[in-house]
């Protein structure tokens, strides 16, 4: 059983994920995520040939509304919870 | 007489309706009660001080005036902190979100502040609503009213015991796989998960999009009716949230059992139960019946399969959700990075728990090139078939009857360091949010150490009325639940 998550893998989900793990962490978690995959493999003892993937529940789909303006720009009070702006923008590190 | 904390929301709420009672001795038992029981319960996160003094006037005159007028005007209560409040700290109980003040109130707070219903401060739960158990929260420990050694259950961990302790009559929590139900019935109170899209999830800080709901926690299923009726609703605001009309569910309340149909699963109430789970389940069902509804036991499909495809489905869903706490526009941001993407990493890296990294991580895995159609692709086909199995459940009956939760509240701090373990408990639960569907916890019994057990009554979609018919139904056969004692 379970050993689907090489280095390289586990390299490509902490990049997705955008997290850096400590050594010590990401192998504890490997190790958890191994063990979570395996059982729910069990989904593959499942014939779903000919099955349609189902994300929405309800029978409702594209609802559509008028771009109505119902509120100020609401900058103030978005910029209050920045963890750093500037001049009325928000300000992160170089970027290159 | 009934001290004004043990009341629930309706009778309270009729109390201030009828002017035996005004709106500010409602609140002041509230607030005595936390100063009480808060030392030790440690249910709430932040508390609704800055003009609260105010917003009782207000109410107490709207009442007066006729503006607030419904069962629950005056009526104190408390938000889950995942539920964004105007100017009120929301902090998802993460260190990510620790100095976060919304700037606006998720919809179904504007409705219960549009009902005359007076917010008394948020609630502690599972950080990012992923537990069960309520122990991921970065800020404190919530125990349970009943014995302050076991969980309150998760993740509206903070919102259950409070209800539960009588600090509110009533509090909104959210439902991604049980996280009402579940520890309603560690509390031994009343939960309800609405259908998905009959509460607008506006202001509520997504974990799983297609799963999430908000809900109301009351003492009793009339309390949840209450409270329902206040929140639910079409919004423009979330276009999932469904114009689907719904009848009063107040009068509902005394329709009684006749004729009603209920389905017991036998896969439910199999070896993975506690044997006092499974009685007093069973015994509610045989009360039922006597109260002249048509009980029967089936089997019910795909079981084995629930677990496999929610936690597929949550992670994958929150691993997207939560691509947003960057650290740029709010929240934690990383103090040690020099770089754009360096800062990303870091921030939420520090800002997360181990258990919402996991699930982010898992949902990266199940989402990423090369495993999507084996892992995620499959889970969707796979609730396509459970969803089936329901449809087909619900052409025999009107009603499902379930435990809440395979066994009673665990010790606290034994719960966490096995995760597949933890995950495996949701098996009464999470089937209900693959589908859709509404349900309702109610307790029905005690174990041998005193800890509640809850039964959920399940019914199809935009079905409430006939679930929470079934639970007050159920709650008048069964009599008045005691409540819990602070031990």
């Amino acid at each position: 059983m379970g050993k689907r998550i090489d280095d390289a893998v586990m390299d490509n989900v902490e990049l997705l994920a955008k997290l850096s793990l400590g050594s010590e962490e990401r192998e504890k978690v490997r190790g958890e995520m191994e063990q979570i995959l395996d059982y729910v493999e069990k989904l593959n003892e499942l014939d779903t040939d000919g099955v349609d993937p189902l994300v929405h529940i309800l029978d409702e789909v594209n609802v559509f509304r008028e771009d109505v303006e119902t509120n100020g720009d609401g900058r103030e009070d978005a910029l209050a919870n920045a963890p750093k702006s500037k001049d009325g923008q928000y300000m992160v590190p170089k970027t290159f | 007489m009934k001290k004004l904390y043990q009341m629930s929301a309706v009778e309270l709420g009729r109390q201030i309706r009828t002017g035996e009672l005004i709106v500010k001795e409602a609140v002041d038992s509230c607030l005595e009660r936390i100063n009480e029981a808060e030392p030790h319960l440690h249910a709430f996160l932040a508390r609704n001080e800055k003009g609260l003094e105010e917003r009782i006037c207000e109410v107490e005159e709207g009442i007066r005036k006729g503006r607030y007028h419904g069962p629950l005007a005056g009526v104190p209560a408390a938000v889950k902190d995942n539920i964004c409040t105007r100017g009120i700290p929301t902090t998802c109980a993460s260190k990510m979100l620790e100095h976060f003040v919304p700037s606006f109130d998720a919809e179904a707070v504007r409705r219960m502040e549009d009902a005359g219903m007076i917010l008394l401060g948020k609630t502690n739960m599972d950080e990012f609503a992923m537990g069960s158990t309520t122990e991921t929260s970065y800020f404190q420990t919530t125990v349970n009213p009943w014995n302050r050694e076991h969980v309150p259950g998760g993740s509206s961990g903070g919102s259950c015991a409070a209800v539960a302790a009588g600090e509110v009559p009533a509090a909104l929590g959210s439902d991604t796989g049980g996280s009402i139900r579940q520890p309603a019935s560690y509390c031994g109170v009343c939960g309800l998960k609405p259908t998905y899209g009959r509460v607008s999830r506006y202001g509520l800080i997504a974990y799983a999009s297609s799963l999430d709901q908000i809900g109301p926690v009351g003492k009793t299923a009339a309390d949840c009716a209450a409270l329902f009726e206040v929140i639910a609703g079409k919004d423009e605001k979330d276009s999932t949230s469904s114009g689907k009309p719904f009848e009063a569910t107040q009068e509902l309340i005394s329709g009684g059992l006749q004729g009603m149909r209920i389905g017991v699963p036998e896969e439910l109430l199999g070896e993975g139960t506690q044997e006092e789970v499974r009685n007093a389940v069973w015994k509610g069902a045989q009360m039922m019946k006597e109260g002249g509804a048509r009980v029967e036991f089936f089997s019910l499909g795909l079981t084995d399969y629930l677990i496999p495809a929610y936690y597929i489905i949550a992670c994958a869903e929150a691993s997207s959700n939560l691509e947003r706490f960057d650290g740029v526009k709010y929240g934690y941001r990383s103090p040690e990075a020099s770089e754009l993407h360096e800062m990303y990493r870091k921030s939420r890296q520090e800002g997360f728990g181990s258990e919402v990294k996991r699930r982010i991580l898992l949902g990266s895995f199940v989402l990423s090139s090369g495993y999507y159609d084996a892992y995620y692709l499959k889970a969707l086909k796979a609730k396509a078939l459970i969803k089936k199995e329901f449809d087909r459940v619900f052409e025999r009956y009107d009603c499902i009857l379930a435990p809440a939760a395979p066994a009673t509240a665990p010790k606290l701090g034994t719960s966490l360091s096995d995760p597949l373990k933890m995950y495996l408990s949701d098996i009464d639960t999470v089937a209900v949010n693959l589908c859709g569907l509404p349900a309702v916890s109610v307790p029905c019994g005690l174990d041998r150490e005193g800890l509640p057990i809850g039964m959920q009554v399940i019914g199809n979609c935009f079905r409430e009325k006939e679930i929470l018919r079934t639970a007050a139904a159920y709650e008048a056969l069964r009599g008045e639940f005691p409540m819990a004692q602070l031990q």
